[in-house]
């Protein structure tokens, strides 16, 4: 019998283009420490390390997470890595979860993190693959070619990726610990901002940041003894589909609009666009925002694009998306997940702070990486489901 | 440190530790039959005998049935730009000089379309739907790769229409 799951503490670093005071050691530990000290616990209470970054080529390490055990307190214990590329902060915390709906653990600490000033990511997303011509460049160069064709098929104007850039980064400027502040943002700004892989342009594209996010998930007598205001996990959910097979949709993949369906089936939601008040999903170039929404069913099919023009995804609209900013003010690749997930369970908590959705009773974390093969999603609610 | 060292070393809080990978790659069976064909510039597909897909470059299992790959089938040097990118950017490691295109190229009779580069246009002309064909290397410089295809370019040939495109992206 499935056992109740809920996120009793919240950690996150300030997120930076570089944070050159701390080691790997010392960035997991920042959101590490922040989550216990959310959660009114130490180390010494936690049952099992569930941990989780993209390609350990990002920065030149490999397997980190072993010698990572001793900054987590986690020398004797449980320690899982998980990698599913870049929606692996979503993937790592459902894998946490589920230790704790399956009985085995009663407090797990899991988080993600990337630290992407020690190494190249643009560069290690480009190689020169044998036998082939050199056609990689880097995320953008690869999903560019799919934002064109959503802008194509569904007649979107050009002024919805300036939106939706725009949006995030004012956002942002509620968020302390979001990577890009960026006061003077303006939609001109955006739109004036050189094109990097046409049709994306510099200002509608993520940066490259340091930073983790942690979470620790325990059971529901853990939860309830805790005396505090948690956040119940609703439903989790991961699907995966190949990068290249005939007539494979790469602008809406099977995968995502799988994933929500069985998502939403778990937690009980027959309306997603009523039902949730508020998603976190992961944009790292500002058009993904209507794709997604369309992916995942908060929006109808060539429609998420209208939903982003009406303002009904800005703060105080009738289904704020991204209210921390998103992946658009900070991408800690690996985190980036992670932080989407953390920022949902925020929300349902009523502890987001200043962008805090008003009355948030139930959202959605969602996380995509690779070719937009690998999905990982769930939904957070502020009673027990 | 002395502290006449210290005087003129800052704290070293980093250092930088490029590392680099020599490795031989060999492409198997099914692909090195595909590159041996572009060594004599044919572009050499491969039919799933269940579904009937043409796939370019070929693979040893059909991904969709799971099935060993069936009989060859020499494709044509055409096909239809579907989708593409222009790269303004420029990063570590590039081997082009931006801006270039990058573009999905549905051949004619294969269900695949192939990544590969646009050329012998400006790059605001490439459009989805356009027709290209295949610009090859000089017959003394073809390689086992996909590189003996130079660049794809424009035909000159009325463009396609985009709702038969669309599932080819
Ligand atoms: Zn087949």
């Amino acid at each position: 019998m499935k056992q109740r799951c809920a996120v009793l503490g919240i950690g996150q670093t300030h997120h930076a283009a570089k944070r050159g005071d701390l080691s790997m050691s010392g960035l997991v530990r920042e959101a590490a420490l922040r989550a216990l000290d959310d959660a009114g616990m130490t180390f010494d209470e936690i049952d099992a390390v569930v941990m989780g970054k993209a390609p350990d080529f990002f920065e030149g390490v490999m397997t980190p997470e072993l010698y990572l055990a001793d900054a987590l307190g986690a020398a004797g214990k449980p320690v899982f890595r998980v990698h599913t590329a870049g929606s692996v902060g979503g993937s790592t915390a459902i894998f946490a979860t589920h230790l704790v709906t399956s009985g085995i653990h009663k407090r797990v600490l899991t988080l993600a993190w990337e630290k992407q000033s020690e190494s190249n990511a643009m560069w290690a997303l480009s190689p020169k693959y044998p036998f082939s011509p050199p056609t990689t460049a880097g995320a953008g160069g690869y999903f560019a070619p799919f934002v064109r064709a959503y802008i194509e098929f569904t007649g979107a104007p050009e002024h919805i990726g300036w939106q939706v850039a725009y949006k995030d980064r004012i956002h942002a400027l509620k968020n302390p610990y979001a990577h890009l502040q960026m006061p003077e943002i303006t939609i001109d700004m955006v739109k004036n901002s050189p094109v990097l892989w046409d049709p994306i342009r510099y200002l509608e594209t993520c940066p490259s940041s340091d930073g983790a996010g942690a979470m620790i998930l325990v059971s529901e007598d853990v939860a309830e003894a805790s005396g505090k205001k948690v956040a119940w996990v609703h439903g989790t959910a991961n699907r995966t589909e190949a990068i290249l097979y005939p007539r494979r949709n790469q602008v809406l993949p099977q995968a995502g609009s799988d994933c929500a369906k069985a998502l939403y089936k778990e937690a009980g939601i027959t309306d997603p666009k009523r039902e949730i008040d508020t998603a976190e999903i992961y944009v790292p170039f500002a058009w993904f925002e209507p794709m997604w929404l369309e992916n995942i069913g908060l929006a109808d099919a060539n429609d998420g694009w209208k939903m982003v023009d009406s303002g009904d995804t800005m703060l105080g609209g009738r289904q704020p998306i991204n209210p921390s900013g998103g992946v658009l003010s900070s991408n800690p690749i690996g985190a980036s997940g992670m932080l989407r997930f953390l920022e949902a369970a925020h929300q349902v908590r009523g502890t987001a702070g200043e962008h805090q959705v008003e009355g948030a009773k139930k959202a959605l974390g969602h996380a995509y990486g690779g070719g937009s093969q690998y999905f990982a999603m769930w939904i957070v609610g502020a009673e027990k489901p | 440190m002395s502290e006449a060292t210290k005087a003129v070393v800052k704290d070293v809080t980093t250092m930088a530790s490029p590392v680099s990978l020599k490795f031989r790659a060999r492409a198997g069976k099914d692909l090195s039959r595909f590159l041996r064909g572009m060594k004599e510039r044919r572009i050499v597909g491969r039919v799933c005998p269940s579904c009937n897909y043409v796939y370019v470059p070929p693979r040893g299992a059909c991904p969709t049935c799971g099935c060993p790959m069936g009989d060859e089938r020499v494709l044509p040097e055409t096909g239809t730009i579907t989708t593409f990118c222009i790269v303004n950017i420029p990063f570590e490691g590039q081997k082009l000089k931006p801006p270039y295109v990058c573009a999905s190229v549905l051949l004619d009779g294969a269900d695949v379309a192939l990544f590969h580069l646009v050329g012998g246009c400006d790059v605001n002309e490439v459009r989805m739907g356009m027709r290209v064909r295949a610009e090859w290397v000089d017959e003394a410089d073809a390689e086992l790769s996909l590189e003996t295809i130079r660049y794809f370019v424009p035909t000159g040939e009325p463009d396609r229409p985009l709702a038969q495109i669309r599932e080819h992206i």
